[in-house]
C-alpha cells in the first residue's frame, strides 16, 4: 500500500478522534438551544471554569486565595489536602448545578422575552465573567490534568496496524477514551429525555414554550436542568481537553471551534453535532494533509469556519437541523 | 430650563431636517468640536495621547462601522479583527510601496480595499442570518489572520513578521514613525473620526440607513415593500468595512507602529468593539462614542485604582476587568438592552419638560 494512502488514513483516524472531541464541546450547545432556544456561548468558558474548579478542588487551592492576599496582605493558597478525583468530581458537578441556578436567577430571569440577538450577546457577556472569575477563584497559570485517564500512543492499535499494513498508526489512548465516553454521555442524555418525567418535560420545552407552560411544567426549572446538565457536559469536555492539553485560557477557545460543528449539525441535533464533529475533524486533518505542501501549514485555523461557509451556502439550516421557514 | 424646543420654532425643512434640531445641542456639539480642535491640542501631552485619547478616536470609528453593520443593518459580524488587520496591511503595502503617496490617502485607500473585502466576506449574508452569519464571518477574521501570518509578500518578507510603519508626514509634521508628536498623532485620528461620524450620521438618516434599518427590522417584508436586499447589505458592508479598515489602519500607522496580524488583531478586538457597541448602544452614532470612551477609559481608570494606588499585582486587575467588563455587559443588557445611548435618551426626554413635567 502507497504511503501518501496509509498517511491519509492515519490522519483520518486522528480526525475521527479530534472530532469526537469538538461534539462533545457542541453537545452542550445544542442542548441548551433546543431548551431555551438560546445560543450559549459561554459554554467553552463553563469547560475551563469545571477544569478550572476540578485541578483546584483536587490540590487542595483556597478559592480567590489570590484575591484575598492582595486584600488583607495574607499568603494563603492550599488547604494543604488534596482531595481524591472521586470526591472532586461530584463537587465539581455541584458547582457547576450552582452556577445553572444562579445563571437562571441572576440573568435569564430577567432576559426572558428579548430577542435571540441579546440573549446571545448577554452569553458573550457572561463568558467574559466566567472567565475573569475563574481566572481570580484558582489563578491563570497553566495546570496539569490528571484524573486518571490513560494517556499516550495506544499500542494495540500500533500492533494492530502494523500486523495490517505494516505501518503503525499513532493513535493517543486518551482520545479513544474520549470517544467512548462521549458516546455513553449521549447514550445517557438520550435515555434521559426518552425515558423519565424531566427529560420529557424538557423536550415539551424544547417544542412549545407556551404549551409546555400551559401543561404545567415550571419553565424556571427546566432552565435551571438544561443549563446543569450543559454544565456537566462541559465538565466531561473539560476533562477531556484540560488532559489533553492542560487546563489553560486556550481551552475557552474550542468554543469558538464548536461553532461550524453547530452549523454543520444543524443546532437543534444531538446526532447532528456529534456527525458535524466528526466531519469537521476529519475534513481538518485531512486537508491539512494534503494541503500542506501548498500553502503552509496551520490551516486547521480557519478550514473548519470555511467548510461551514460553504456549508452553509448550499444548506442554511445544516444536515439534521429543521427546516427553516419564513413568515412576514 | 435650557434644553428644550419651545420658543425654537423652524420655518424651513432645512432648518427642521438639520442633524441638531435643539439649539442646546447643536451649540453643545459646536462647543465640544471647538474644544477638540482648539483647545485640546494645547493640553495633550505623551501619557494621555497613548493610554486614553488615540485609542479611543480610533476605537470610535472601528464602532462606528460596525454599528452601521449590526446597529443599523441587523447583521451580527464577528470579523472585526480580521478586517482591522486588512486595513493596517492594505496600508503597509501601500505605504511601502508608494513612498511618495500621502498617509492621508493611504489611509482612505486602505478603507476602500478593507471594504472591497467586506462585501467578498457579505455576500453569504444573503444566504444566511443571525448565528449563520456570525460564524461565517468568524471564517473572515481566522481565514484572514492566517493569511497575513503566513504570505511573506503582506509582510514584505521581514524576519520577525512584523510590520512597521515608516515616518510620514502631513503639511511638514511627522503622523507616523517614531518622529510623530503626541498632538500630531491626535489631530489626525480626530480629523479621520470627525470626518467619520458625519459621513456615518448622514448615511443613516438618508435612502441608503433607511434601507438598511428596513431590512434590520424585517427583511422579507423591506423586500416585499422595494427594497433590494442585495444592496442594502452589500453597501453595510461596504460601508462598515471601510470604516473599520480606517480604523486598523490607523491603529497600525499611527498609534502601534509596528505589528503582528495574530496578536494586534486576534478574536478578542473583534470582541471589544462588539462590546463597544453593545454597550453604547445598538443603532445610534453618539452610541459609539459612548461605547468606546466606557471601554477605553474604563480599564485605565480600574488599572490606576488597583494597580498604581491599592498596589494589587497587574494580572489580578486584569482578571478583575474582564470580569467587571462582562458584568457590564450583563447588567446593561438586562437593565437597558439598548445601551448608554438610550439612557441618554431618557435623560434628555427627562430635561426637555424639567423644571415642569407637564
Amino acid at each position: 500500500m502507497p504511503d501518501t494512502l496509509l498517511f491519509a488514513m492515519e490522519a483520518t483516524l486522528n480526525g475521527l478522534t479530534a472530532g469526537v472531541m469538538y461534539a462533545l464541546v457542541a453537545l452542550g450547545f445544542v442542548l441548551i438551544f433546543k431548551a431555551s432556544g438560546i445560543f450559549n456561548f459561554a459554554q467553552g468558558v463553563m469547560a475551563l471554569f469545571a477544569a478550572l474548579t476540578l485541578v483546584g478542588f483536587q490540590s487542595g487551592q483556597i478559592p480567590f486565595s489570590h484575591l484575598i492576599n492582595a486584600i488583607f496582605g495574607t499568603r494563603l493558597h492550599h488547604f494543604g489536602w488534596n482531595m481524591p478525583t472521586l470526591l472532586a468530581i461530584p463537587a465539581t458537578v455541584a458547582v457547576m448545578i450552582l452556577l445553572a441556578i444562579l445563571v437562571e436567577r441572576f440573568i435569564l430571569k430577567h432576559l426572558i422575552n428579548q430577542e435571540p440577538i441579546i440573549l446571545f450577546m448577554a452569553t458573550i457577556g457572561l463568558a467574559y465573567f466566567l472567565e475573569g472569575v475563574g481566572d481570580i477563584m484558582w489563578g491563570a497559570e497553566v495546570k496539569a490534568l490528571d484524573v486518571g485517564l490513560p494517556k499516550g500512543m495506544s499500542d494495540t492499535v500500533d500492533e494492530l496496524t502494523f500486523n495490517w499494513f505494516g505501518y503503525g498508526f499513532f493513535i493517543d489512548r486518551l482520545e479513544i477514551w474520549a470517544a467512548g465516553i462521549a458516546a455513553i454521555l449521549v447514550a445517557s442524555l438520550t435515555i434521559f429525555s426518552q425515558y423519565t418525567k424531566q427529560g420529557r418535560a424538557l423536550r415539551a420545552v424544547a417544542d412549545d414554550h407556551q404549551a409546555a407552560l400551559s401543561v404545567g411544567i415550571s419553565l424556571r426549572f427546566i432552565w435551571v436542568l438544561t443549563w446543569s446538565i450543559a454544565g456537566i457536559v462541559a465538565l466531561v469536555a473539560g476533562i477531556m481537553w484540560g488532559s489533553k492539553s492542560g487546563v489553560q485560557f486556550s481551552l475557552s477557545l474550542i468554543a469558538l471551534k464548536a461553532l461550524p460543528v453547530l452549523i454543520l449539525g444543524g443546532f437543534t441535533s444531538i446526532p447532528g453535532a456529534i456527525v458535524g464533529g466528526l466531519i469537521i475533524g476529519v475534513g481538518e486533518k485531512l486537508f491539512d494533509f494534503f494541503m500542506q505542501p501548498i500553502v503552509g501549514g496551520a490551516t486547521e485555523n480557519w478550514f473548519a469556519y470555511m467548510l461551514a461557509l460553504v456549508f452553509l451556502l448550499f444548506r442554511p439550516q445544516g444536515l439534521f437541523g429543521e427546516k427553516i421557514i419564513e413568515r412576514v | 430650563m435650557l434644553y428644550r424646543e419651545a420658543g425654537d420654532f423652524k420655518t424651513s425643512y432645512v432648518a427642521d431636517s438639520q442633524t441638531f434640531p435643539i439649539k442646546f445641542d447643536r451649540y453643545g456639539y459646536y462647543f465640544i468640536l471647538g474644544f477638540a480642535f482648539l483647545v485640546m491640542p494645547l493640553i495633550i501631552n505623551d501619557y494621555w495621547a497613548n493610554s486614553i485619547v488615540v485609542p479611543f478616536l480610533i476605537y470610535t470609528i472601528a464602532a462606528l462601522g460596525l454599528n452601521i453593520l449590526i446597529g443599523y443593518c441587523g447583521q451580527l459580524s464577528l470579523g472585526t479583527g480580521g478586517f482591522m488587520a486588512v486595513g493596517a496591511y492594505a496600508s503597509y503595502k501601500l505605504m511601502t510601496a508608494f513612498p511618495d503617496f500621502n498617509i492621508v490617502f493611504v489611509i482612505i485607500t486602505a478603507g476602500l480595499i478593507t471594504s472591497m473585502v467586506g462585501v467578498l466576506f457579505g455576500l453569504p449574508s444573503l444566504r444566511i442570518k443571525g448565528f449563520y452569519l456570525a460564524v461565517a464571518t468568524l471564517a473572515a477574521q481566522f481565514f484572514l489572520i492566517w493569511l497575513f501570518t503566513r504570505t511573506g509578500w503582506f509582510y514584505n518578507y521581514s524576519p520577525t513578521g512584523m510590520i512597521s510603519a515608516p515616518t510620514r508626514t502631513v503639511l511638514g509634521y511627522p503622523v507616523t514613525g517614531p518622529r510623530a508628536s503626541a498632538v500630531s498623532m491626535y489631530l489626525i485620528c480626530l480629523s479621520f473620526l470627525v470626518a467619520c461620524a458625519w459621513l456615518a450620521r448622514n448615511l443613516t438618516r438618508g435612502t441608503m440607513g433607511r434601507k438598511w434599518m428596513a431590512i434590520r427590522d424585517m427583511d422579507i417584508a423591506a423586500e416585499i415593500i422595494g427594497v433590494n436586499p442585495l444592496m442594502a447589505k452589500l453597501t453595510a458592508f461596504a460601508v462598515s468595512s471601510f470604516f473599520v479598515g480606517i480604523a486598523g489602519a490607523l491603529l497600525f500607522t499611527v498609534y502601534l507602529g509596528a505589528a503582528e496580524a495574530g496578536e494586534a488583531f486576534g478574536i478578542d478586538k473583534s470582541f471589544l468593539v462588539l462590546f463597544m457597541v453593545i454597550i453604547g448602544g445598538l443603532g445610534s452614532i453618539f452610541g459609539a462614542f459612548a461605547g468606546a470612551f466606557f471601554l477605553i477609559v474604563g480599564p485605565v481608570l480600574l488599572k490606576l485604582l488597583l494597580v498604581d494606588s491599592l498596589g494589587w499585582p497587574t494580572d489580578l486587575a486584569a482578571h478583575l476587568e474582564i470580569m467587571i467588563v462582562g458584568a457590564l455587559i450583563l447588567v446593561f443588557l438586562i437593565l437597558e438592552p439598548h445601551g448608554i445611548a438610550a439612557l441618554w435618551r431618557t435623560i434628555k426626554q427627562k430635561l426637555r419638560l424639567w423644571p415642569f413635567p407637564y
